[in-house]
């Protein structure tokens, strides 16, 4: 059999801490054939980037190569090195690293320098491990620039990385780390911070990379859907050890590790039976919770909160030294109806509008035209016009989940302090009282009543959602608005944080709008789902109709571009290159929207609408 | 860039303007001013004489019409006894206390104020940026905890004291008086070499004494910005791509750690002036400093409005010159866009 590209043997890296010695890969072993994709797949903290930055010899300082070999097997020259015995800042490293060994992180964005242009920082890349002149590594930037899908390659060459959409900036970091031909890519979650029509092109473009150059992919990943669809082999991690290894086939059709089939029962999946409920690997449970009570309160006879028309454009300044001002529409003519004690999914991609919407909706924001209608059950009362008492209670009423647990909470302020401070704001209750409806706000969200005392630091990510949450119910308000809420969260993480909301839902009835990107998590938590694109909304419709018939070209190629952690349906890469989908001027007729235009929502079955164009509109009427 | 040169010289203009309208009225406000005060002296001592001269030079500058008047004229936008002549017209006014044009009185120590104050802060930046590189690189070392200490003492220790303890043993161990920025004997003659020498070597002391505070500040401000930036993910793309360790810190982090340096040229620049006067008065520097301190003492309005003046303008150019080359360095400032 012919040797690998890399062998990792017993690999051990240590981190040393305040605490002492931290063991963040413990015993690694495993092979990363030629020409093939090895998934590294694991939560965070199970130690997948550590072993990445250990093969580049990156590792921070604190951390260090404590035993272990890292064979590698250069099919250009033949010789193998092993790179744990390398000194970190020795010629030999330089040159395998970037040069034979390359990587692409997770952020696009802060992963570029933001001073430097795109050609500068890509040819650099090949002026350091090949004997070219400026001109000539500028002429093979353009080349790899091409390659990798960029319309303009020679004004690429002088483009700053901030200028770029997110997709175009990783595939400047692919240019930059292929550019030197390497044998070995290694992608730390390439894709994670993309959308997801993105996130399929990008994958599709590594795939087609990986059989022109031959090259090897070590793909670092928490995402088992984009396992499913790449990955040759899989590699599955728990704290720096290895739960699980083998073929894709084998790790899909045939979990044996109870960690890994744990993992698998976490991930929300499209084709999930009614009512059925995701397990994740840590349940909250929670003895307040099984006997709470809604409160007493009239229930409006409509939908308790109604958007109409929302319109909300943005001016912005189109350049440092010129006066001259654009102005964008974010959102344009939005109308949403949420209905007491159910969820309404608000899907779409990144600038598409929805927390533009949300904002709206909490009146963070005021639109240009339109009205929010709020009805706590005495009508329907427009948010925007809201006065003193009024608007008082309106706020008490709707409460915000916040996507970034880590920012969203005041790191100063105890858990205390922070889940008391809407009580305090509103005046509600004496200091007794507050402390019992803390400790009680604490047993809903599962979390311990001794926590009171403590920081934010000291909680996970999964904890501090749930602290945020706490936090949204202290008011017992009857909306939520969830931005995102389970973004930055893991997967075991992200389905207990999904079940917690169900259940209060179902305890509390709260009515939540559910503002994602990701399909999966809306299709499991929502009853009725609108799909924003360009500041509009493009479909809405009941779940189970949007998902089996879903009409308007957006929606579809949003659908398709979903990575489904099931080796039965893969993406259809071929429908997703087109990338015309996005551009509400481009959609085939009926749907095509001319800039200025609004289009109009036309009902096709019962609760199921579509955005048409105005001139099929006029023709059916 | 020409219309947004045009706006800015426009705010620039309307900021000085109301910068000098309270730097007068500011100087004014203690009751009396110098000549009145001088004249009730010379009253008291019965020197007619010079009485007669005081009172023409208040019918000269208009200081017996009202404040807002005198204001005007001082600015050069309302004829004085003179026709138009202020500020505008170039006129600086006449300095009481030393009886002479306030270009006269100003013009040497201006320049030596900029001499001293350049050759501080091109001392703060050789002297801090390697140290802050270093001690940023190789933090917790032994070598940051000592860059960090001397630091430390740096900032606690009070320039003027600093400048005392100087004197005294310089005096003492080499002899040499280090007070002035020249010898003694070069004062009032042309600039030659032996003149420029000997102002070269009175330069070092002051140098070092009004940058120690700064050059520590410096150290450990650049160390923290450049902390920041090491821990970022770009810096760490380099590292991948086979930078080697010198060319990868210079290139990205160090370039990004300059920034909040640049902004602060804005400030800079009237610290240049202002910034020195205690250590000025001890090591009797020929500067403004203390003139402008003596100036506002003795209420000699001309001349302190002048220095004040003086000031604001470098503060309003510092900034202009700092938001271009901001602009000029950093692209997502150029451009108006990123984050």
């Amino acid at each position: 059999m012919e040797a690998p590209l890399l062998s990792v043997r017993q690999l051990t890296v240590d981190f040393n801490t305040d605490a002492g010695n931290f063991r963040a890969v413990d015993g690694l072993t495993f092979d990363i054939p030629k020409g093939k994709t090895v998934a590294l797949v694991g939560e965070s903290g199970s130690g997948k980037s550590v072993t990445a930055q250990a093969i580049l010899q990156i590792l921070s300082k604190k951390a260090r190569i404590e035993s272990g070999s890292i064979l590698f097997n250069d099919p250009s020259s033949g010789k193998t090195v092993d790179i744990a015995s390398l000194p970190p800042e020795s010629d030999a490293m330089h040159a395998l690293r970037g040069g034979r060994i390359a990587m692409i992180f997770q952020e696009p964005m802060t992963s570029l320098s933001p001073l430097h242009t795109i050609g500068d920082q890509i040819s650099e890349a090949l002026m350091i491990h090949a004997d070219v002149d400026q001109a000539k590594a500028n002429q093979r930037t353009m080349e790899v620039l091409a390659r990798v899908g960029f319309p303009d390659p020679k004004r690429a060459l002088t483009t700053y990385p901030f200028e770029l959409s997110g997709g175009l900036r990783q595939r400047a970091m692919i240019a930059m780390a292929l550019i030197t031909r390497p044998a070995l890519l290694i992608a730390d979650e390439p894709t994670t911070a993309l959308d997801v029509t993105t996130q399929a092109q990008i994958l599709d473009l590594i795939k087609e990379l990986q059989i022109e150059t031959g090259m090897s992919v070590l793909l670092i990943t928490h995402d088992l859907g984009v396992v499913a669809n790449v990955a040759d082999e899989v590699v599955v991690m728990y704290r720096g050890r290895i739960m699980e290894a083998g073929s894709r086939e084998n790790i899909f059709r045939n979990p044996q590790h109870p960690y890994l089939q744990a993992l698998m029962r976490a991930v929300p999946r499209f084709a999930m039976a009614e009512n059925e409920r995701l397990t994740p690997i840590r349940e909250v449970t929670s003895a307040t919770l099984a006997t709470a009570n809604a409160p007493e309160r009239i229930q409006p006879k409509g939908p308790i909160l109604r958007a109409e028309h929302l319109t909300k454009c943005f001016t912005l300044r189109s350049g440092w030294f010129s006066g001259k001002m654009r102005e964008i529409r974010a959102v344009s003519e939005v109308d949403l109806s949420l209905p007491v004690g159910k969820t309404l999914g608000l899907v779409g991609e990144s600038g598409c509008g929805k927390t533009t919407v949300s904002k709206m909706i909490m009146r963070a924001l005021n639109p240009n035209s339109g009205r929010v209608l709020f009805d706590d059950g005495t009508g329907p009362k427009d948010v925007h016009k809201l006065e003193g008492d009024a608007l008082t209670a309106y706020r008490r009423s709707v409460q915000f989940i916040f996507q970034d647990p880590f920012s969203s909470l005041n790191p100063r302020m105890t858990v205390y302090e922070l889940l008391t401070e809407p009580l305090r704001i509103h005046n509600i209750g004496t200091s007794d009282e507050r402390y019992e409806r803390v400790k009680q706000l604490l047993d809903m969200v599962g979390l311990d009543q001794r926590s009171l005392r403590r920081y934010p630091h000291s909680f996970s990510g999964g904890q501090r959602q749930r602290l945020g949450i706490a936090r949204a119910l202290a008011l017992e308000p009857r909306v939520l608005l969830c931005d995102e809420p389970v973004s930055a969260l893991d997967v075991s993480v992200q389905a207990q944080v999904l079940n917690l909301l169900k259940d209060l839902q179902a305890a509390l009835g709260l009515s939540y709008l559910f503002v994602s990107h990701n399909l999966a998590v809306v299709d499991y938590i929502a009853d009725t789902i609108a799909v924003m694109c360009r500041g509009y909304i493009v479909e809405e419709a009941p779940k189970s109709s949007l998902f089996r018939n879903p009409v308007h070209p957006y929606t579809q190629a949003l659908l398709a571009a979903v990575p489904d952690p099931d080796i039965d349906r893969p993406l259809d890469f071929a429908k997703l290159r087109a990338g015309r989908f996005s551009h509400p001027s481009e959609w085939p007729e009926p749907f095509r929207i001319k800039p200025g235009e609004f289009g109009v929502m036309k009902e096709i079955e019962p609760g199921h609408k579509v955005r048409l164009g105005h001139l099929t509109a006029r023709e059916a009427a | 860039m020409i219309r947004f040169l045009l706006r800015r010289f426009v705010t620039m203009a309307v900021t000085l303007l109301i910068i000098s309208a309270l730097v007068f009225f500011i100087i004014k406000l203690p009751p009396g001013d110098f000549l009145s005060n001088q004249i009730a002296e010379l009253r008291a001592q019965g020197e007619s004489a010079s009485i007669a001269k005081a009172e023409f030079l208040i019918k000269q500058y208009g200081l017996d019409r009202p404040a807002w008047e005198q204001y005007l004229v001082w600015l050069g936008v309302m004829p004085g006894p003179n026709g138009f002549s202020g500020l505008l017209q170039g006129d600086w006014g006449w300095s009481f206390e030393y009886d002479k044009p306030v270009v006269e009185v100003v013009g040497d120590a201006l320049w030596l104020t900029l001499l001293v104050n350049l050759a501080v802060v091109i001392f703060i930046h050789v002297v801090s940026i390697p140290i802050a590189i270093y001690s940023a690189t190789r933090q917790y070392s032994v070598g940051d905890y000592l860059a960090t200490f001397i630091g430390y003492i740096g900032l606690a220790t009070p320039s003027f004291l600093l400048a005392l303890i100087l004197l005294y043993y310089m005096n003492r161990w080499f002899g040499i008086s280090i007070g002035g920025l020249y010898d003694a004997e070069y004062a009032g003659e042309p600039w030659d070499w032996p003149k420029i020498q000997s102002l070269l070597s009175h330069l070092v002391v002051p140098t070092v004494v009004i940058g120690l505070g700064g050059t520590a500040a410096m150290i450990r401000r650049m160390r923290a910005n450049l902390l920041d930036e090491l821990g970022k993910q770009y810096y760490v793309t380099a590292k991948a791509k086979g930078l080697g360790p010198t060319k990868a810190l210079v290139k990205y982090p160090f370039r990004m750690s300059l920034n909040p340096f640049i902004a602060d040229i804005g400030n800079l620049l009237p610290h240049l002036v202002s910034g020195s006067v205690l250590v000025s008065l001890v090591l009797s520097l020929p500067t403004v400093g203390p003139i402008l301190l003596s100036a506002l003492k003795s209420q000699d309005q001309f001349l302190a409005g002048f220095i004040l003046m003086f000031v604001a303008v470098l503060t309003v150019v510092g900034m202009l010159i700092s938001d271009l080359l901001l602009a000029w360095l950093d692209p997502r400032i150029r451009m108006g866009g990123g984050r």
